[in-house]
């Protein structure tokens, strides 16, 4: 049964059916029928005015599928056109996210309304309340004046009828850095200087007006070619394929896949160094340190929060060695992360170890588009045998606990403080540190972007819930760092 | 009584199209019925592989209706429907 919102399910069958048409006979041509297909002749119209505006927008969101910027359509080039430009392409393009101009809905600007349940009250506390003089009374109810209005919500907060409410733009809202704004045409626009690539603009848009531009394409073209390609698998897709983890390598070898590794490999290198370059910051008189393995924490500390650099560890992402490893053990290999979230593809660009970026939303629609049934693979375990901590790195408060466990120094020195998802208010809090050059709560600020780590990334396929207990369950299968740590000690 | 047989489906396409065999969905279904539901996890309905049809996952049978584009309220409203008629 469906936990899932239509608007994602619409961009997982427009996947399925892109990968489809790529492994067709007739690629192009085939791309161009899918508006036609998923809105054929003489249908039903579901959501919008009529079936040429769905196929218009089924058009756009094929576009990002072939993973092209949304705004730079002229419209009158066709669909089979853009399918064969995808192929000339030699590398995808560097911003991750667009806005699909025809699906945002140009929705009404966030403001504060008094609604007709206002009783027109005697006391008129809204009045008194507003300290920039918005509201005046036009004898029937109060009435906000949207040009003097700061939108602080205390009138609303004094109505005792609770007849004000305040209207967001939901791409605005869960924007944590102000970065996706209505332009002067009423539509939504992505600022990519501000941008820090979370996604939360993507899960938030009722409409789906804003996508990640897919890089699916160029993957099957090198795995068509015959190029050893290689899957780097986060260690959050344990938690989000049906099956068991000892599958996966398999599944991967039946898309054209050459080996797979886990980056949990290279989260256990993550740990130790992260524990030790801690340890030396502590006894050295630092007061705190972050980690640094979130993607959107990194593109935000480069972007908005760059006072509190100093105080980011100096220890590489676990893709980032993993990568190293795999490049070394195969010079020649096309290097694929397979990511939870969109955020990972700044941090892919930036490093030239990692060639693509494939979400967990795209490899599920290249298993439905194959007919790949995951859970009937062969199972085969990993060669590496990651450590417990190290699969558990990307629950919430699994990197401070992946640190604890790789600890050497003074026994209790580590006092971790978890941000489970960076919004606004988190924001601020780094802020602050940074600026009293301390962390009241603690000293190891674990930082994760998504409420819940990186299981809860906005490309993720199953719930929270169940991923939670698959990682768990893999994780205590795996030796503890502590284990490992004690033995060498002894 | 005879028990409404509730049947999901493990395939990978119900999975990614919706997740269909999602324990929070099923805990919610076994908490509202109980004893009146049986919940029989199937390998696959093989109704995915053709042609277009992967679109309409996931898909759930209750007793022998099938449901398509499943979720939690299509599901409870046939349950619903059958139990009225008993």
């Amino acid at each position: 049964m469906s936990e899932e919102l239509e608007t994602k399910r619409i961009k997982r069958e427009i996947l399925v059916r892109l990968i489809k048409a790529f492994i067709s006979d007739n690629y192009a041509e085939n791309v161009r029928l899918i508006p036609y297909e998923m809105r054929p002749k003489g249908c039903e119209v579901p959501f919008r005015c009529c079936v040429y505006k769905e196929r218009a927008i089924l058009r756009s969101r094929t576009i990002a599928g072939l993973g092209f910027a949304m705004e730079d359509d002229d419209e009158k080039t066709l669909l089979s056109d853009f399918a064969k430009k995808a192929l000339t392409r030699k590398h995808p393009e560097p911003e991750p996210l667009t806005v699909l101009q025809n699906a945002c809905k140009g929705c009404p600007s966030a403001k504060v309304f008094v609604t007709e349940l206002c009783q027109n009250c005697v006391a008129k506390p809204c009045m008194k309340a507003c300290r920039f003089g918005a509201i005046s009374n036009d004898g029937h109810r109060s009435v906000i004046d949207s040009e003097k209005c700061k939108k602080c919500g205390l009138c609303m907060a004094a109505c005792p009828y609770k007849a004000i409410v305040k209207t967001v733009v939901p791409c605005e809202e869960a924007c944590p850095v102000g970065a996706i704004a209505k332009g002067e045409d009423g539509l939504a626009h992505i600022d990519n200087d501000k941008c820090i690539s979370c996604g939360k603009c993507v899960s938030a848009c009722p409409f789906g007006a804003t996508h990640a531009k897919s890089q699916v394409i160029d993957i099957l073209k090198n795995i068509k070619e015959g190029k050893e390609v290689i899957a780097l698998i986060a260690p959050a897709l344990i938690g989000h394929m049906p099956c068991k983890p000892e599958q996966i390598q398999e599944a991967f070898r039946k898309i054209g896949f050459s080996a797979v590794y886990e980056v949990a490999q290279g989260a256990d290198i993550t740990a130790k160094t992260e524990a030790k370059d801690f340890q030396e910051r502590l006894e050295s008189g630092a007061p705190f340190m972050t980690t640094s393995c979130c993607a959107g924490y990194n593109e935000l500390v480069k972007k908005h929060l760059p006072e509190i650099k100093p105080f980011v560890s100096d220890a590489k992402t676990p893709l980032y060695y993993t990568a190293e490893i795999v490049k070394k053990e195969h010079p020649k290999a096309v290097t694929v992360f397979i990511s939870p979230c969109f955020a990972k593809r700044r941090e892919v660009l930036d490093n030239p170890n990692v060639n693509y970026l494939l979400n967990f939303e795209e490899l599920g629609a290249i298993f439905v588009a194959m007919g790949i049934e995951i859970d009937t693979c062969e199972e085969k375990e990993f060669d590496y045998k990651s450590s417990k901590e190290a699969r558990e790195f990307a629950l919430t408060g699994g990197v401070a606990r992946s640190v604890q466990a790789a600890w050497k120094g003074e026994e209790g020195a580590v006092k971790p403080v978890v941000i489970n998802g960076l919004d606004k208010a988190a924001i601020r809090n780094l802020k602050l540190w940074a600026k009293m050059g301390k962390c009241p709560d603690g000293n190891l600020v674990e930082v994760m972007c998504c409420p819940g780590g990186c299981i809860a990334g906005n490309a993720c396929l199953g719930s929270l819930k169940d991923a939670f207990k698959k990682i768990t369950d893999y994780g205590n299968k795996g030796q503890s760092l502590e284990t490992e740590r004690k033995e060498k000690n002894d | 009584m005879k028990k409404i047989q509730v049947k999901v489906c493990q395939g990978t396409t119900c999975y990614v199209m919706g997740g269909s065999g999602s324990k929070s969905i099923l805990d919610t279904l076994t908490e509202k019925y109980g004893d009146k539901i049986e919940i029989v996890s199937v390998r696959c309905f093989e109704i995915c592989h053709k042609q277009d049809s992967f679109s309409k996952a996931p898909y759930v049978y209750v007793d022998d209706e099938l449901i398509s584009s499943a979720s939690l309220e299509k599901v409870i409203n046939v349950i619903e429907s059958k139990l009225k008629n008993e």
